[in-house]
């Protein structure tokens, strides 16, 4: 799961995809997790961080997880 | 490209910023950031043109005859402004006038009066008439279409294509039809308003993206800005759009102005299929009403085109802004009775 390289983001979860012109609003979670993949950040690490940090089932995370991830490629934002 | 203090004088058609705008405004206001000492002189059909009366736009508007009334009346009204003005570059902007243009051109050139405008042949090219086999000529993908003549054509034509279709008046309009009957009554519409013959074209479903491409006459696109229209009103106009990031649309823009030799300004209308396909609708062959979206981008393509008409060098432009929007407003503009009373009655406003 990495991000395209020309998405912008920004704090506030709003995602534009530079080559669609497509622009989306992010909720805060889904912002978080959206800057981490921006910085790199390998899945995995990604969701240890928000395992830590909010109080989730992780099972519940890992269906919404999931759930994003579809999201995401829908909204052609993911790297094939 | 200035000899002097005196303003680049600069005729401009294309004044009806209205509901389905011509692109004269757009282009006045790129030239007015893009050069800095210009008379705008506003070549207007319709009294009501709004730029005619935007005086920090167009300086002075002078009536032209239509299209229609052929080039000798056209050359006729030329020469009187000249006389008066001084023009040194006309940029016409509608379709139907390029025919007169370019016929005057070489005319114009010996009055002192540049154009930058593409040959009569590459105008046909690319009519909408020809625009498959201009497809297949460049090999760029185009939609499958068929000219016909009479309705009974169209059984043939949903054979070959399937539904839906897309049923193309010769100058505007196109209807989408799901059935032969909703293709019949559109062939019958189309055909009572514009004209026979008739263009069905096959269906092409995906993202619609417009490019706005200034070509140099010798191969070259000097400039190349993409953007995708955001809001899309029931004209099928552009009421805000954004510009893309996408080298599949540079390189065919970049083909097209190769094949072709394109000269002048131009709006290539693409259809991205899901597949990432881009299918080439249509070429409109001026600047597009939204152009100036380019200047803002950092691509100024009306004054880019100016200082190539009058002998300057420009470079092609590299670089633009992504993510740069327009949105379009309307404005109710006050002005005098005596104003519209000035350019109905004597074709032309107050010095």
């Amino acid at each position: 799961m990495r991000l395209k390289k020309n998405i912008a983001t920004s704090e506030s979860g709003f995602i534009f995809h530079p080559g669609t012109g497509d622009s989306f609003s992010a909720n805060p979670i889904a912002a978080e997790i959206i800057l981490q993949l921006k910085d790199g950040a390998a899945p995995s690490e990604i969701k240890k961080n928000i395992l830590n940090k909010y109080d989730v089932d992780a099972n519940m995370f890992e269906k919404d997880w999931d759930d994003f991830n579809a999201q995401l490629r829908e909204a052609n934002l993911l790297e094939q | 490209m200035q000899q002097d203090n005196q303003p680049i004088v600069i005729a401009v058609t294309g004044l009806n910023a209205i509901d389905s705008p011509g692109p004269g405004v757009s282009v006045i206001r790129a030239l007015r950031d893009g050069l800095p000492n210009v008379r705008i002189i506003g070549l207007a059909y319709e009294t009501l043109e709004p730029g005619i009366y935007l005086h920090d736009l167009v300086d002075k508007t002078y009536q032209v005859p239509y299209p229609s009334a052929g080039s000798d009346a056209l050359l006729s009204r030329l020469q009187y402004i000249h006389q008066k003005e001084n023009l040194r570059l006309i940029i016409p902007n509608f379709d139907a006038e390029l025919y007169n243009f370019i016929k005057l051109g070489p005319v114009l050139k010996a009055m002192g009066i540049q154009t930058f405008l593409p040959a009569q042949e590459q105008l046909d090219a690319r009519d909408k008439m020809n625009l498959y086999q201009f497809g297949l000529k460049y090999n760029l993908s185009v939609p499958k279409d068929r000219i016909i003549y009479s309705s009974d054509a169209l059984y043939g034509c949903a054979e070959a294509m399937g539904y839906p279709l897309v049923v193309k008046g010769k100058f505007y309009d196109a209807i989408i039809a799901h059935t032969l009957e909703q293709a019949q009554k559109a062939f019958y519409k189309l055909s009572a308003k514009w004209g026979l013959p008739i263009i069905v074209q096959q269906f092409i479903t995906g993202t619609e993206i417009n490019i706005a491409v200034l070509g140099d006459g010798k191969g070259n696109a000097t400039s190349i800005v993409p953007i995708r229209k955001l809001y899309i009103t029931d004209k099928g106009k552009a009421w805000a759009g954004i510009t893309l990031e996408d080298e599949t649309l540079i390189s065919l823009a970049k083909t097209f102005v190769k094949a072709t030799n394109w000269k002048g300004g131009c709006e290539l209308e693409i259809m991205r299929t899901a597949d990432g396909r881009p299918y080439i609708m249509e070429i409109n062959p001026r600047f597009p009403a939204w152009i100036y979206l380019t200047a803002g981008a950092g691509q100024n393509q009306p004054a880019a085109l100016a200082k190539m008409a009058l002998g300057e060098e420009v470079q092609p432009y590299t670089d633009y802004a992504v993510g740069k929007m327009f949105i379009r407003y309307a404005w109710d503009h006050i002005t005098d009775v005596s104003e519209f009373q000035q350019i109905s009655g004597f074709g032309e406003t107050a010095p």
